[in-house]
């Protein structure tokens, strides 16, 4: 298992990145996976689709997928590609400290 | 009287109807069976007709051809679904129905209208679906004229039905431009939300490989955002433009919309269902079986086979007043045509992945896992007699609903 310094504290990390104990995670946290994976600023609209992933991912034990995240967030498709550019479920994700969301069978 | 009310009369309801006749006393139960179709559909022989292996002849039947005789069915469509009043209203005479147990079986269906674009000016033109007949009917007659050029196939997004049904349809391109003497005159391009050929690593990596020795290529993590007719191309959300000539779309597929009108789905319509009883979240005498239920495994009839044994045996014990069995691990298994006359069978559930082995003897098969082989694709062309004389008819067939690790390597 590889470890990662985020915001001055040590972390587990898997091979793509992904925090393994989502528990681990905080904000300045947060802001500093969100450095590295291009997103400067995390504005108010980045920590409202973030905590909406903390809390799916309490309620369902997973990340939640890109159309939970819109129907959840009331945020379209498109501004949350602007927001999280690339692959939004997998990045927000990422900067949330929870694990890849599942690719579905 | 009690009565057991089973909606949607497809692949899965059709079983349960068949099995639960024989369990239930007919002087105690009552059993109806709801659906707005009097046509039943062979949706996997869908896949054949656009390269004409199969013609729509081939896959319909009467859906009242495979219901028991002591069983009702009620042509209608279902209006609402009450479970808090153990009611369902139909649209046909405003009939309701009362009922002690509920069995959702209301399968997945296509929604082109999610993608903008999608179903304007070029829809069944030059852009076609292969998941109804009407679609695939459509783009047989289209490719039978054709004289080549670029042919894009897209997964909107996941989850679909049959999720190796795109895989296949692009194998067999591949084999029908042969035949055709046009291989070389088509380009085939697969454009998938996922970021690979499969959603799982070890078939992702060999079907991969498949898909490159057959000159397809792949757009992976493509996550569609619209189809600009005019311009022939699709583009992504982020702003990635693919041309086509002909587009081939596995559009959103949702759950059926009375789900959403009764207000019982998920965010796809699909039901809230526990992963290993089949036993609804919300309401214990509601039960969900097939592409109605939102469990994470595949979409297919063989998983509704899988289902059928856990779901029957667990209704049977919740009206003994036992506590259901979390006995449904998933279990999937799926024959992939991969063409010139070539098939590989993959069996996962939710926890192992589809490994290499023989199936479904151990070291013997006579099915390869994971590997071509002219024997897989005799299966799956079985696989439709299969379907309607034992499969529908709920028959024993000779493979247990739980996976088995045995004959497999990692
Ligand atoms: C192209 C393609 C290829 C496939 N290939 C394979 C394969 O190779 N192997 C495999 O195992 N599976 C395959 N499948 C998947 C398989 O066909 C389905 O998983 C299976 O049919 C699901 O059964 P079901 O009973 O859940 O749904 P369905 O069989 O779709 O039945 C649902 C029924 O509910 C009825 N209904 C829905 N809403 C209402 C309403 N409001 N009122 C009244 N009636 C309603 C519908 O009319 C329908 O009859 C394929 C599917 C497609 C499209």
């Amino acid at each position: 298992m590889t470890t990662k310094e985020f915001a001055g504290a040590t972390m587990e990390v898997n091979e793509e990145g992904f925090l393994v104990d989502p528990q681990m995670w905080n904000k300045d946290i947060a802001v500093a996976i969100a450095k590295e994976e291009g997103i400067d600023e995390l504005t108010e609209d980045h920590w409202k689709v973030i905590e909406f992933c903390r809390q799916s991912a309490t309620d369902n034990g997973a990340a939640p997928t890109l159309r939970q995240i819109t129907s959840g967030t009331g945020i379209t498709t498109k501004e949350l590609f602007k927001l999280y550019p690339k692959g939004p479920a997998k990045k927000v994700a990422k900067i949330s400290g929870l694990g890849k969301p599942e690719g579905c069978v | 009287m009690k009565t057991l009310l089973i909606l949607g009369g497809g692949t899965a309801g059709t079983m349960v109807a068949n099995k639960m006749s024989h369990h239930l006393d007919p002087l105690e139960w009552r059993i109806i069976i709801v659906d707005e179709n009097e046509t039943h559909y062979y949706q996997p022989g869908f896949l054949f007709i656009p390269f004409e292996i199969y013609s729509p002849s081939d896959v319909v039947k009467p859906k009242r051809d495979f219901y028991p005789s002591n069983v009702e069915f009620v042509h209608s469509q279902i209006e609402i679904i009450e479970p808090d009043d153990n009611r369902v209203r139909l649209t046909r005479d405003n009939r309701a129905i009362d009922y002690d147990y509920l069995v959702i079986a209301t399968g997945s269906r296509i929604v082109p209208e999610e993608t903008e674009g999608l179903t304007d000016n070029g829809w069944r033109e030059n852009v076609f679906d292969f998941y109804t007949l009407e679609g695939a009917t459509a783009l047989n007659r289209f490719l039978k004229f054709w004289k080549g050029g670029r042919l894009v196939l897209n997964v909107a997004e996941m989850p679909i039905k049959c999720p190796v049904a795109p895989l296949e349809f692009l194998f067999l391109a591949d084999w029908f431009f042969h035949e055709r003497g046009i291989r070389d005159k088509v380009e085939l391009v697969y454009a998938t939300p996922l970021p690979g050929a499969f959603t799982k690593p070890k078939a992702s990596s060999i079907l991969g490989d498949m898909l490159k020795d057959k000159n397809i290529l792949v757009e992976p993590d493509y996550m569609i955002m619209e189809v600009d007719h005019d311009k022939s191309v699709i583009r992504s959300y982020d702003e990635r433009e693919v041309p086509y000539d002909v587009l081939v779309s596995v559009p959103v597929n949702m759950g059926s919309e009375v789900i959403d009108r009764s207000g019982m789905g998920n965010e796809l319509s699909f039901v809230p269902t526990d992963n290993h009883t089949l036993q609804s979240e919300n309401w214990e005498n509601v039960w969900v079986i097939g592409d109605a239920a939102d469990v994470p495994t595949s979409k297919a009839g063989s998983v509704a086979h899988f289902m059928l044994d856990v779901l029957i045996e667990n209704m049977l014990r919740h009206m003994e007043g036992l506590d259901p069995l979390p006995k449904f691990d998933g279990h999937a298994n799926c024959f992939i045509e991969s063409g010139f006359e070539n098939g590989i069978l993959i069996d996962f559930n939710y926890d192992v992945e589809p490994l290499p082995g023989k199936y479904p003897l151990p070291g013997f098969g006579p099915f390869s896992l994971l590997k071509e082989s002219p024997v897989n694709h005799w299966g799956k062309m079985m696989f439709r007699w299969i379907y309607w004389n034992v499969l529908l008819k709920g028959g024993e067939m000779p493979f247990e609903s739980q996976m088995t690790m045995a004959g497999k390597w990692n």
